[in-house]
């Protein structure tokens, strides 16, 4: 005998919820999908009627849901808000260039404002022209970095007062066990926190409406509502630390479902000791941007891959930054140490 | 590689096999024996002195222990804990240089019962252990798990801690124990050590029952691990000991730490994996062992003859995916393999935590979960995973499911045992119910569980007095004026 919607009782139970393990209807699972988004935009109270919301698209499944779903609740519950799309593109060929034809799609779809930035124009540097000099092993650390810069300059281009990602349950749990396991005590304390501070020049505040969905659901609700969406995994990805991370993640959600939440549950409850030095937040002395060093990380990795340093910036170098900021040359010795690259 | 904090070395070497001709990087003399890590290599005479310089530096460095203390040590069988076994006995022999200072007494909780063995088996193993442990000279007892059953339900409520002692107070006692001189204190003496207690058969199988009704090994070894807990406790109290000396190394306690993280226990990971745990008020848990990885634990008790038993848990031979345990011990040694300081970044970050609240001996009853003894964080605050979760349970069903109102608990009078004709309804109130005592991640392990009602009577009937409490709080809360527990709770 098929199975009823526990929820409404009445239509045919069409897939099983991996959060909860209810079985749903596609109605009710859409409702109470949406209303999870809503519930937890509400509680966490993150905007504010007549604000400006870029919405960071990357063409994946995470940000094309995004996008659908805060225009839906935006027009349901008249949240006041005005949306945009905002777009990075990192110059990986074959691989951002399809996600960026999705993100076009999308925009015509919902009719919003689009904005790409590119990494070439704002840095000079394409990430496959990355890869090449630094190779397989640290460039997702190149990437993330300059990400985060490139979407807070486009936000700023667009003048939105806040940013929204595509970060779903998953990518927080992740991004706990993976600050455990790295013994990154500042980041475990932040990583678990929906939205970032917005003190700071030239920083808009960002959030996670989707920190509480997991990823099975986005996918569930995308199939279902029919939704289109870019789904390769970045061909530079497989060596990265994180992936260690992920596949365990994934192993735990075999075994118990709602460990995703339990991770999430723990690193909000994690409490650090008085006395641990945490990092201070500044601003980097030749761009202006928020740092907690004298030089912000990517101007510290854009000068490694100037001077043909891959290495600088991956590690502790502290003691280099006046060097670099007074234009002095490195010795011979920090030279060498610096231009290893293992690939 | 990928450690926040890394420094490069000034020229990466390749790090070589141990040869025969390496020599001791600590002495420079004598041939290496043993490669604790890349590049060091050490001899036997310096690996000896290492290893015991590191127990006597943890328990020097937080301290906790205080001379003539009494001090019980939790003896499972495995290399670590007879490591830990030997050393405190290496500690307090008259030739060691500076001794340690207090009385050990030896627990063993012997678990064939919930694990499964025969009763021959569980003989065997009692039997050898009982050798060892005759032959340190400390006062010993062996228990079987069955015992846990029949513990009063003063176990599970939070006991008065002495005061916190200011820091010279350590100093000012063994200021005052030198003075004194050894004379006052006696050397472990033959004690008659108690005989076995016979194991019923119903015992065990109420036993067996208690863990078939978990229906998942995650839940099953959270279980085992609570009811292990409570006797250890127990047992220190009623033998008149105020500190428990348990065995969990490095290793060990990086896959504690991760497996915590990933139950949901962020609040409690400074007192499951600190080097103290004073959860149990007057009983102080402590983990001398936590410096030492499984690794040089397995070399000295070769190098040095440490006798160890082979002791089967609940996850023994099963496959990696069998609980969340078992996969994360399996993950952390397979990551061990490709990032040599995995474990060791771990364990840094599971120093530098904290638990959330001081647990004062004023804390009310209520605010302590009924299993795990730790402080509550299931306060559904706004914009919570945990708030989420309860979100996403009501949006999947329908509104009309009746008896979920709290209000509508069972009376004390209930003898707890949820009546077979009472169909859904009581059941759902009766899990609920010992919901709300349970911190977060003892709530899903007793949600893996078929039923409660085989859980030890002392957890049940603790459940029941405290729901009594709380009705009875409810009942009067718009005339109390203060809003915790007054009275013979709070120290005075």
């Amino acid at each position: 005998m098929p199975a009823q919607c526990s929820s409404c009782t009445e239509k045919r139970a069409v897939l099983k919820r991996p959060k909860t393990g209810h079985s749903l209807c596609k109605e009710c699972f859409f409702w109470a999908f949406e209303e999870e988004v809503h519930q937890t935009i509400v509680a966490a109270e993150l905007f504010k009627s007549g604000e400006t919301v870029g919405i960071a698209a990357s063409g994946g499944k995470d940000s094309t849901v995004l996008a659908h779903v805060m225009k839906l609740l935006n027009e349901r519950y008249s949240y006041g808000l005005e949306l945009m799309l905002i777009s990075v593109d990192e110059g990986i060929t074959g691989y951002r260039d399809d996600s960026l034809e999705t993100v076009k799609r999308n925009q015509q779809q919902y009719e919003l404002p689009l904005k790409i930035v590119s990494y070439e124009e704002l840095y000079g540097w394409t990430m496959d022209a990355i890869v090449k000099q630094v190779g397989l092993k640290n460039n997702c650390t190149f990437c993330g970095v300059f990400r985060r810069q490139a979407l807070d300059r486009g936000a700023v281009m667009l003048k939105v007062d806040k940013i929204c990602t595509g970060h779903n349950a998953d990518d927080v749990a992740e991004t706990v066990l993976m600050n455990v396991l790295r013994g990154d005590i500042a980041r475990l304390r932040r990583c678990t926190a929906i939205s970032t501070s917005s003190e700071g020049e030239g920083v808009v505040p960002r959030c996670k409406p989707l920190k509480y969905a997991y990823e099975k659901e986005i996918v569930l609700y995308a199939y279902f509502k029919k939704l289109d969406y870019f789904s390769t995994e970045c061909i530079y990805s497989p060596n990265a630390y994180r992936g260690y991370a992920r596949t365990f993640l994934k192993d735990l959600e075999s075994i118990r479902p709602s460990t995703i939440m339990d991770i999430i549950h723990s690193g909000e409850n994690l409490s650090v000791r008085e006395g641990v030095k945490m990092p201070v937040q500044g601003t980097c002395s030749r761009c202006g941007y928020i740092s907690s060093q004298a030089l912000c990380k990517s101007c510290v990795l854009l000068e490694g891959l100037n001077r043909g340093l891959p290495k600088l910036g991956i590690g502790k170098h502290h003691r280099l930054h006046d060097k670099i900021l007074s234009q002095q040359p490195l010795t011979e010795k920090e030279e060498r140490k610096l231009k290893s690259v293992d690939f | 590689m990928c450690q926040v904090d890394e420094e490069y070395q000034e020229e990466l070497e390749r790090a070589d096999g141990p040869s025969v001709s390496k020599k001791c990087v600590k002495c420079k003399e004598a041939s290496a024996a043993v490669v604790i890590r890349a590049g060091d290599t050490y001899c036997r005479s310096c690996f000896k002195e290492y290893f015991i310089h590191k127990f006597r530096a943890m328990l020097g460095k937080n301290r906790v222990i205080f001379p003539g203390e009494k001090v019980l040590l939790a003896v499972s069988g495995g290399p670590s804990s007879c490591s830990m076994l030997s050393q405190v006995q290496e500690g307090l022999s008259q030739k060691a240089h500076k001794k340690l200072r207090f009385s050990p007494g030896i627990v063993h909780i012997d678990e064939g019962g919930a694990v499964g063995q025969s009763a021959e088996e569980r003989q065997r193993k009692v039997s050898e252990l009982q050798a060892v442990f005759k032959a340190t000279g400390f006062p010993f007892l062996i228990l079987p798990l069955e015992q846990v059953l029949d513990l009063p339900s003063s176990v599970v409520e939070t006991a008065l801690s002495p005061l916190e002692p200011p820091p010279s107070a350590y100093k000012a006692a063994v200021d005052r124990f030198n003075q004194t001189s050894s004379s006052d204190y006696l050397p472990p003496q033959e004690r008659e050590e108690k005989s076995l207690p016979d194991v019923q058969k119903s015992h065990t199988q109420l036993l067996q029952q208690l863990m078939g009704s978990a229906k998942t090994l995650t839940a099953r070894e959270d279980l085992l691990n609570t009811l292990r807990q409570h006797l250890l406790v127990h047992t220190a109290r009623t033998e008149g000991y105020s500190k428990l000396m348990l065995g969990d190394n490095c290793t060990r306690l990086a896959i504690k730490l991760l497996t915590s993280i990933s139950l949901g226990r962020g609040a409690q990971l400074a007192q499951d994996t600190g080097f103290s745990d004073s959860r149990y008020g007057n009983i102080i848990s402590v983990r001398p062992m936590r410096d030492y990885s499984a690794k040089e634990i397995a070399f000295y008790n070769h190098m040095f003859n440490v006798p160890a038993v082979v002791v089967a848990s609940l996850d023994t031979k099963t496959s990696e995916k069998a609980s969340i345990q078992r996969l994360t011990e399996s993950f952390v040694t397979k990551l061990q393999t490709d990032f040599p300081s995995t474990v060791s970044t771990i364990y840094r970050t599971s120093e530098k935590l904290q638990t959330a609240c001081r647990s004062s001996s004023s804390a009310d009853h209520s605010d302590r979960c009924l299993l795990c003894v730790c402080t509550l964080d299931t306060a559904v605050e706004k914009a919570s995973a945990f708030q989420a979760t309860l979100i996403s349970e009501q949006l999947s069903q329908t509104k009309s499911l009746g008896c979920r109102n709290p209000g509508q608990s069972p009376g004390g009078e209930d003898c707890g045992r949820a009546t077979s004709g009472g169909g859904c309804c009581s059941l759902t109130t009766e899990t609920t119910d010992l919901k709300s005592l349970l911190c977060y991640s003892c709530q899903l392990t007793i949600r893996d569980m078929s039923s409660v009602d085989h859980l030890p009577l002392y957890i049940l009937s603790e459940a029941q007095r405290r729901q009594r409490r709380a009705q009875m709080r409810d009942e009067i809360s718009e005339f109390l004026l203060d809003d915790g527990d007054e009275g013979i709770y709070r120290e005075v």
